[in-house]
């Protein structure tokens, strides 16, 4: 089988993106699918926008900086966001909405300026992510008894987004494709200053 | 042609299963639920003088070419997001009526004069009006909806109209194409003063 061409796969994506925007029920903690608790943090992940949009940032950016780059980002995001959330799970709930901006903030702003950021940093900004992300959802869940596999669907499924984004980036090589990346950081760091807005309000 | 047909194939189960992603029914919104993105993607092209002042944005940038093409998109969301910002704290920003016919005014002239300033003056200039865009309508969110689902939305459709901008932008190459782009300029000036006259009726 053929692959399809690349402004196929753009356009297939765009509609992936917009999809995963529409609005759904809001929960106040985690909500339970009935298919488990693996699943259930899986789903949080996809129905959460405050979590999902800064691992899709971070996989832009981590594309933007190349294979290598992306390749120690897959590996280090998802294990760090479990360490957090283990750490979260003794601790008693917090609320991070307004601290999660910082994530849109700075990972949107270094897109939109397609900063050269050395592998060091970037693990660090990874590591930063993963656990404060992490520590927010590990905190919100400590009440139920699978925690852990809760966190451990939430590892894998960000395994699965930094995956499909990273992969989506590191090949681009036209001028207007690269520049498209950095509109949508423009756009993640200006969402950032109106939660920062609202949540200062 | 093969290649076309499997492409279209793909798109089109994608198509039919995110149409099978029934979302639930709402007669309204309730307070506190997740939703506002479709709010805030509606709310920068239910106004005509944000439509017009966004898409002038995009003509102006295809008239400059490189940077400005995509210095502009870049640039744009986030200083409006900052006039959102300002809004949101309740900073006072007098003229703000003003401020948006004058952006339609003053950009449409431009496209219609194809006035090519260095760029930095055309970024201060199209920032500065952004400000007025952001404050004026990043702050409206409906009662009860989320407010960074608004704001993705807001922003992303704002980023949309820029895009619409630049597309129509693209038939500069030719020369029927400059000369509607100045009609069209023209056009969006005399909606500006429109604007300004009813601020002032």
């Amino acid at each position: 089988m053929t692959r399809a061409p690349r402004h196929w796969r753009a356009l297939v994506l765009v509609i992936a993106l917009f999809s995963l925007l529409l609005p759904v029920r809001a929960e106040a903690h985690l909500p339970t699918i009935g298919l488990g608790p693996v699943y259930d943090g899986i789903f949080h992940l996809f129905l959460s926008p405050e979590d999902l949009i800064p691992v899709i940032a971070l996989a832009l950016l981590a594309g933007q900086r190349g294979a290598g780059t992306s390749r120690r980002v897959l590996w280090v995001l998802p294990a760090v966001w479990f360490a957090g959330g283990v750490l979260g799970l003794f601790a008693p709930t917090v609320r991070g909405s307004a601290l999660t901006c910082v994530s849109f903030l700075v990972l949107g702003g270094l897109i939109a300026a397609n900063a050269r950021i050395s592998a060091p940093l970037m693990t660090a900004l990874t590591t930063i992510l993963g656990l404060f992300h992490g520590y927010l959802n590990g905190s919100g869940i400590n009440r139920f008894n699978d925690g852990v596999y809760v966190l451990l669907g939430l590892a894998f499924a960000v395994f699965v987004v930094v995956t499909i984004f990273a992969s989506f980036v590191v090949p681009l090589r036209r001028q207007w494709a690269l520049i498209v990346v950095r509109v949508a950081g423009s756009w993640i760091a200006a969402s950032g200053l109106l939660m920062l807005g609202w949540a200062l309000r | 042609m093969n290649r076309s047909k499997e492409a279209v194939a793909r798109l089109a189960t994608v198509c039919i299963t995110l149409l099978l992603c029934a979302q639930a029914a709402q007669a309204h919104v309730n307070k506190g639920e997740a939703a506002g993105f479709l709010s805030g993607l509606k709310h920068p092209i239910s106004g005509l003088d944000h439509v017009v002042a966004m898409i002038a944005v995009g003509l102006w940038g295809a008239q400059l070419g490189a940077p400005a093409i995509w210095v502009l998109p870049v640039a744009f969301p986030m200083v409006m997001a900052c006039g959102g910002m300002l809004g949101l704290l309740g900073v006072p920003l007098p003229g703000i009526e003003i401020g948006i016919a004058a952006s339609a005014i003053l950009l449409g002239a431009a496209v219609m004069m194809e006035l090519r300033p260095p760029i930095a003056l055309a970024a201060v200039l199209v920032g500065f009006f952004a400000i007025f865009h952001g404050y004026a309508h990043g702050s409206e969110l409906p009662a009860g909806q989320s407010g960074l689902l608004y704001s993705i939305g807001f922003v992303m459709a704002t980023g949309c109209l820029h895009g619409v901008g630049i597309s129509i932008g693209l038939v500069h190459r030719w020369s029927w194409g400059r000369r509607a782009l100045r009609m069209a300029g023209a056009a969006i000036a005399l909606a500006g003063l429109f604007f300004m006259w009813k601020v002032f009726a």
